[in-house]
């Protein structure tokens, strides 16, 4: 995956405005033969009905906004991210249980205490048995915008 | 009257355009929602692991829209179709810590 910092830093505060309960969103880009390649978010609600705090859902519809939006930008949804509050950045059992196709980027951020921590990237590997991490390449902000 | 078999379109969600030689949307032909998935599986037979359990059921995961509509909420896979419906392939993304 290659995005830019500023990015992963609203990935990271989206984790701690939504601690203790987990955050979600979509990642819009494009998909290359060398990776997808993160150009813009689309944060969305934690519609799972209860047990937020260890548990995420994105609705459908929520997907088809977004799909929506990116196509607007000439991008497609490339992949998802999520936080794991209180818990280390890797996908769980739950993650694997519930994995969609492979080829989406799956970004998470741990959250400890309310500040984010760890990031990481994974995809699910095509015969569905496991998640591989993926490197995460940081590109240079193409405004000079101080991001810090 | 005769019911004739409508072509509509499906569009491809990012991960799942290498099966389809990167089209974004492909066309079909089909009377129901059903019949264009099937049509879309055998025209793209890698495709359908994705799609399809191996019962030949959707995966838990998919879902497919007509339009704005999940078909669940419709006729699922017998809802009829319209010429130049619209159909989409949405993902249910969801996960946890534990």
């Amino acid at each position: 995956m290659k995005i830019k910092a500023s990015l992963l830093a609203q990935i990271r505060a989206h984790g701690e405005a939504t601690y203790p309960e987990e955050c979600c969103g979509l990642l819009l880009g494009r998909s290359g033969p060398d990776g997808n390649h993160v150009q813009a978010l689309y944060p969305v609600a934690n519609r799972h009905a209860e047990q937020r705090e260890r548990r995420y859902t994105i609705a459908p519809s929520d997907y088809l906004a977004a799909e929506r939006t990116a196509r607007q930008q000439g991008l497609d949804v490339v992949g998802f991210y999520h936080s794991h509050p209180d818990h280390p950045a890797r996908p769980s059992a739950t993650d694997l249980a519930e994995a969609t196709f492979p080829g989406y980027t799956y970004v998470i951020v741990a959250v400890h205490q309310g500040r984010a921590g760890e990031l990481t990237a994974w995809h699910l590997t095509p015969d569905r048995t496991r998640f591989e991490a993926e490197p995460i390449e940081i590109e240079p902000e193409t405004t000079a915008v101080d991001q810090t | 009257m005769r019911t004739t078999t409508a072509t509509v379109t499906i569009r491809i969600p990012t991960p799942l355009r290498g099966f389809t030689n990167n089209q974004e949307i492909v066309e079909v032909q089909g009377a129901t929602v059903g019949e264009a998935l099937q049509q879309l599986v055998a025209q793209f037979p890698r495709l359908k692991p994705h799609l399809f359990n191996e019962e030949g059921r959707l995966r838990s995961f998919v879902n497919i829209y007509l339009g704005d509509e999940d078909v669940r909420y419709l006729q699922r896979e017998a809802t009829p179709l319209q010429p130049g419906a619209e159909l989409s392939i949405v993902p249910s993304v969801a996960g946890g810590h534990f």
